[in-house]
């Protein structure tokens, strides 16, 4: 009656991710009116900076009015829905984008995609480069929405690039090489490889070494490369952000077949902190790209009220230049709070440059190196200890034990309650740990006296037999 | 196999259809006042742009709609966060208010079965994706939206089998002809999902009559498939018949608890009725919660700015606001189109009867060189590049005849339409003209040859008779002209 899509579950939306979310939306913590409920540590939201752009607003009243030096634009905005969207919000995008990564890539207004959202850009690129039943090749562990993003309604298939805590989940060629097969194996066309860097939910940047290789090999196999880089804008501490396209063009590729093929997704949701605006995407060279991508964009456009709001925020390059570095103290001192919160109840993070989570090690909390463990501790962590945080398995990581957790969407108070909340569970742990440990020693040390007992009773004629 | 995607490289997009072409040669040459007055008007453009001097002082009076602020308090972190698919609750329960305000609350509306997406565009292909899978079928009367082409099936692999309607009732749409479609469909072994409709309809301006709505419910009941009506100018109904929404109709006959009722899904827009297409507010509304649920998650793909869903919700909650304003839009759309209707018909150019819409259906077939879609296409560039206006011709919307054309009018000023069918009646005269010189030249050629004949068969019965009398006069002597010296006297007088 329905289509295979609609009762299908590659929405991907029963996935522990989503439920944990879910749990939270039934019981949510608030300092006042619910200070027992599940604190939401599971959604990379940046709610750190906001007042930094209020108070822009409040001194910019025809923005919002939707004036231009006091004369109503709403007109013409109303009427606005040309898919190749509002040039001089494109201008200012560019400018923007161009500035993140240090002013190292330019980029041109022409060859940039409106979309709804980041999510609207990563599907409509895959529509554009993959038929249904081709592969796009995607290391681990990855952000768990891309599996409805990606595969969804378009068909194709992701085929994990397997990255391990070994080599702080670092890409590496071997990798490549052994998923590339796997998909060849699976009878799948590799049409490319989507990597997001910064990485979510690792909170790294590539290193150039590993966006070399990625070129390295999109150039051997002809196939494309997408950089989702909408956590650009939140890289706090050094290394530095590079870009795919600067890692291209430090080799000198601009004028090779490959550079049409390498393609960026971003979106001011992270680094903006404004999600519910739905700002997302596509930058590519390649002409036909482009062009198809920009008619599909009819699907997705964005409201030509919010086009002109953030046309004007970006405009203000003083105010874009105190943001982003502001932005970024912020968030590094809230990592830091995060970090050594969780180092004082002997939780270990991968170290990390970027993002607004961690990527936590509480593989020595598991019960046992399995799957079946993390959940039981996912379950334990969001339903005992009241933290939504998310389990490895959502991002298909291959190791046990990892969870992704949220700093950036609550305030410092919170934060707090939560590092509390961990470190009440890890010494209620340890100590039922200890004491099961000793039980367990006291039980065997107890059960190998009386069976030795037994044993040497049974074994030696005992002199007081008729006494029982 | 290629480097990109099939459907990055085909057209099934249509956008080089002469729809979106006539978009793009009035983009290079846009009338303007002016700046620009001999450029090309656009009446390629279903836009209503008739009523923006009424939102404009709600939006004065009303600062923090705009002002993302609730009783003077700023909101702006509340909404730059709201990103949440089932959608900004204040605004859909306005939202379905205002679509049963719009049926003249004979139907009334659950905002937990209404999905938002970012425009009808969106919502229509949605769906798609809900209702069918690649290779199946919808069944659309025609004529029908150019845009349909991509949106139902460019990236969903759905096909479209068109419900031939023709004029000879008014367009309306017939049990022979649906059946016939889906005759069509399983003889191209094309499984057939739906039937989706546009009520009022685009290109026809025309509401869909009760019997009409009867016929298509009988036949998904019958066939077991769905039915999705386009509403998007249901808003824009400003003369009787008043509209009649499929929802009334299924209500009407008492099956709002079977089967069907969960098989029939309504698409919605303010684009239209509001003239707010720039904000991208769509609608899908469905009584099946399997469809709800999946059209949700898709929807993540096309949300809607929540900076607009708080300005709207503000705006329509209005309801003193929301029923003048539908008054007042109703009255201008009925002025401006009998003005065109009246205009076209000075013109010797007859409109099909219509009542909705923000266009009329032209009858231009009397003014085709012949009855087919070579002359209409050769009318239509005339018009485009010598007349300067743009419309869309019937055939870009699938219509089976020749010579009709969508022509917008809400998108205008009064003067600008003037000045519009001014040019359209010129361009008519001047074929008038040079269909009666050309017919002129016609008969003066016949009369000529006729001549001649007559004059050869008279010389020689001349020279007959010159044998047998003597009496016959030579005063009657026809002044023989060759015939190359006939036609270049005819052609000097063309």
């Amino acid at each position: 009656m329905l289509s295979s899509k609609a009762s299908c579950n590659s929405h991907g939306q029963d996935s522990s991710y989503f439920l944990g979310w879910q749990l939270y939306e039934n019981n949510p913590f608030h300092e006042v009116e619910n200070p027992t409920g599940i604190i939401q540590m599971g959604l990379a939201e940046n709610q750190l900076s906001f007042d930094l752009v209020e108070s822009w607003l409040r001194k910019n009243p025809d923005v919002m009015e939707l004036k231009k030096g006091g004369e109503s634009v709403f007109r013409e905005l109303a009427f606005f829905q040309d898919y190749h969207g509002l040039p001089t919000f494109k201008n200012e995008l560019v400018e923007y984008m161009a500035k993140i990564r240090g002013n190292k890539v330019k980029f041109d207004p022409n060859n940039l995609v409106l979309a709804a959202g980041a999510t609207s850009a990563n599907e409509t690129l895959i529509f554009c480069l993959a038929d249904p039943g081709e592969a796009i090749l995607l290391p681990t562990p990855y952000y768990p929405g891309f599996d409805r993003d990606l595969k969804w309604r378009t068909g194709v298939e992701i085929v994990p690039v397997h990255c391990w805590s070994s080599n702080g989940f670092r890409i590496t060629m071997f990798a490549l090489e052994e998923a590339y097969e796997r998909a060849q194996k699976l009878n799948l066309k590799v049409k490319g490889v989507l990597i997001t860097n910064p990485s979510n939910p690792l909170g790294t940047t590539m290193t150039k070494e590993e966006l070399d290789h990625l070129i390295t090999f999109a150039v051997a196999k002809n196939i494309h490369v997408i950089s989702d880089e909408v956590f650009s804008g939140t890289v706090f501490d050094s290394p530095g952000f590079i870009s795919i396209l600067e890692a291209a063009m430090d080799r000198n590729l601009e004028n090779t077949d490959v550079w049409s093929r390498i393609h960026i997704v971003y979106s001011l949701s992270k680094d903006l902190g404004l999600p519910g605006f739905r700002v997302g995407m596509i930058y590519s060279n390649n002409k036909t790209v482009v062009g198809a991508s920009t008619k599909m964009s009819s699907f997705g456009l964005v409201s030509s009220q919010t086009q002109y709001l953030l046309t004007n925020v970006l405009a203000s390059k003083r105010f874009t230049s105190k943001y982003m570095k502001e932005n970024q103290k912020r968030l590094k001192k809230r990592k830091e709070m995060l970090v050594s919160g969780l180092k004082k109840s002997g939780i270990e993070c991968l170290k990390s440059n970027a993002g607004l989570f961690c990527w936590v090690d509480m593989r020595h909390l598991l019960s046992s190196n399995t799957l079946e463990a993390e959940t039981k501790l996912w379950n334990q962590m969001v339903c005992d200890v009241g933290l939504n945080i998310s389990p490895g398995s959502s991002f298909h990581c291959s190791e046990p034990g990892w969870f992704r957790v949220c700093f950036a969407n609550m305030s410092r108070g919170t934060l707090q309650v939560a590092m509390r909340r961990i470190k009440d569970f890890v010494e209620r742990s340890n100590f039922m740990g200890r004491i099961k440990m000793n039980y367990q020693q006291n039980m065997s040390s107890l059960s190998r006296k009386l069976l030795s007992n037994w044993v040497r009773k049974l074994s030696s004629p005992d002199p007081n037999e008729h006494e029982r | 196999m290629g480097l990109l995607s099939r459907r990055a490289t085909c057209n099934t997009h249509g956008q080089d259809s002469s729809y979106f072409q006539g978009w793009q040669e009035y983009k290079k040459n846009p009338y303007n006042e002016v700046n620009n007055p001999n450029g090309i008007i656009q009446m390629g453009l279903a836009e209503n742009q008739l009523c923006l001097d009424l939102l404009e002082p709600w939006l004065m009076k009303n600062p923090d709609a705009l002002g993302l602020k609730r009783d003077g308090i700023s909101i702006f972190k509340e909404l730059a966060l709201f990103q949440d698919y089932n959608g900004f609750p204040a605004f859909k329960r306005a939202l379905v208010d205002f679509m049963g305000e719009i049926r003249g609350n004979k139907v009334s509306f659950d905002p937990n079965h209404v999905v938002l997406t970012a425009g009808a565009t969106s919502a229509n292909e949605t769906l798609m994706f809900c209702l069918a899978d690649q290779g199946d079928a919808f069944l659309l009367p025609t004529p029908y939206y150019p845009g349909f082409d991509r949106d139902l099936r460019w990236r969903t692999g759905v096909e479209i089998v068109p419900i031939h309607c023709t004029s000879s009732n008014g367009f309306k749409v017939t049990l022979p002809a649906i059946e016939q479609a889906y005759r069509q469909a399983q003889k191209r072994k094309l499984r057939v999902k739906g039937v989706l409709i546009t009520n009022p309809s685009n290109p026809l301006g025309t509401t869909m009559a009760r019997d009409e709505l009867y016929l298509l419910i009988n036949f998904i009941e019958d066939k077991q498939i769905h039915l999705i009506s386009d509403e998007i100018y249901a808003g824009t109904v400003f003369t009787s018949p008043s509209f009649v929404s499929v929802m009334e109709v299924l209500k009407d006959r008492n099956l709002d608890q079977t089967q069907v009722w969960e098989r029939v899904h309504i698409v919605y827009s303010l684009s239209k009725d509001l003239g707010l297409p720039g904000f991208r507010v769509g609608a899908i509304y469905s009584n099946d919660p399997v469809v709800v649920s999946a059209a949700i998650k898709m929807s993540s793909f096309g949300l809607v700015s929540s900076q607009t869903q708080y300005l709207l919700s503000a705006m329509l909650f209005d309801k003193k606001f929301t029923k003048e304003y539908m008054s007042e839009n109703h009255k201008r759309l009925q002025k401006q189109q009998k003005d065109l209707v009246s205009g076209l018909e000075k013109a010797g150019i007859r409109c099909l009867d219509s009542n909705a819409g923000l266009f009329c259906w032209v009858d231009m077939r009397h003014l085709l060189k012949s009855n087919t879609f070579e002359a209409e296409m050769e009318l239509w560039q005339k018009i485009v590049y010598h007349v300067k206006i743009n419309i869309s011709p019937g055939s870009s919307c699938h219509c089976i005849e020749p010579g009709w054309f969508r022509v917008c009018f809400a998108n205008m000023l009064e003067s600008t339409l003037k000045l519009a069918i001014q040019r359209l009646k010129s361009f008519v005269s001047s074929i008038a003209m040079k269909s009666q010189s050309h017919q002129e030249l016609k008969s003066l050629r016949r009369k000529a040859r006729n001549n001649w004949v007559s004059r050869l068969s008279l010389q020689s019965f001349y020279d007959r008779e010159q044998d047998t009398t003597t009496e016959v006069s030579f005063s009657y002597r026809p002044h023989f002209m060759s015939l190359s010296n006939i036609a270049a006297t005819l052609d000097a007088a063309a």
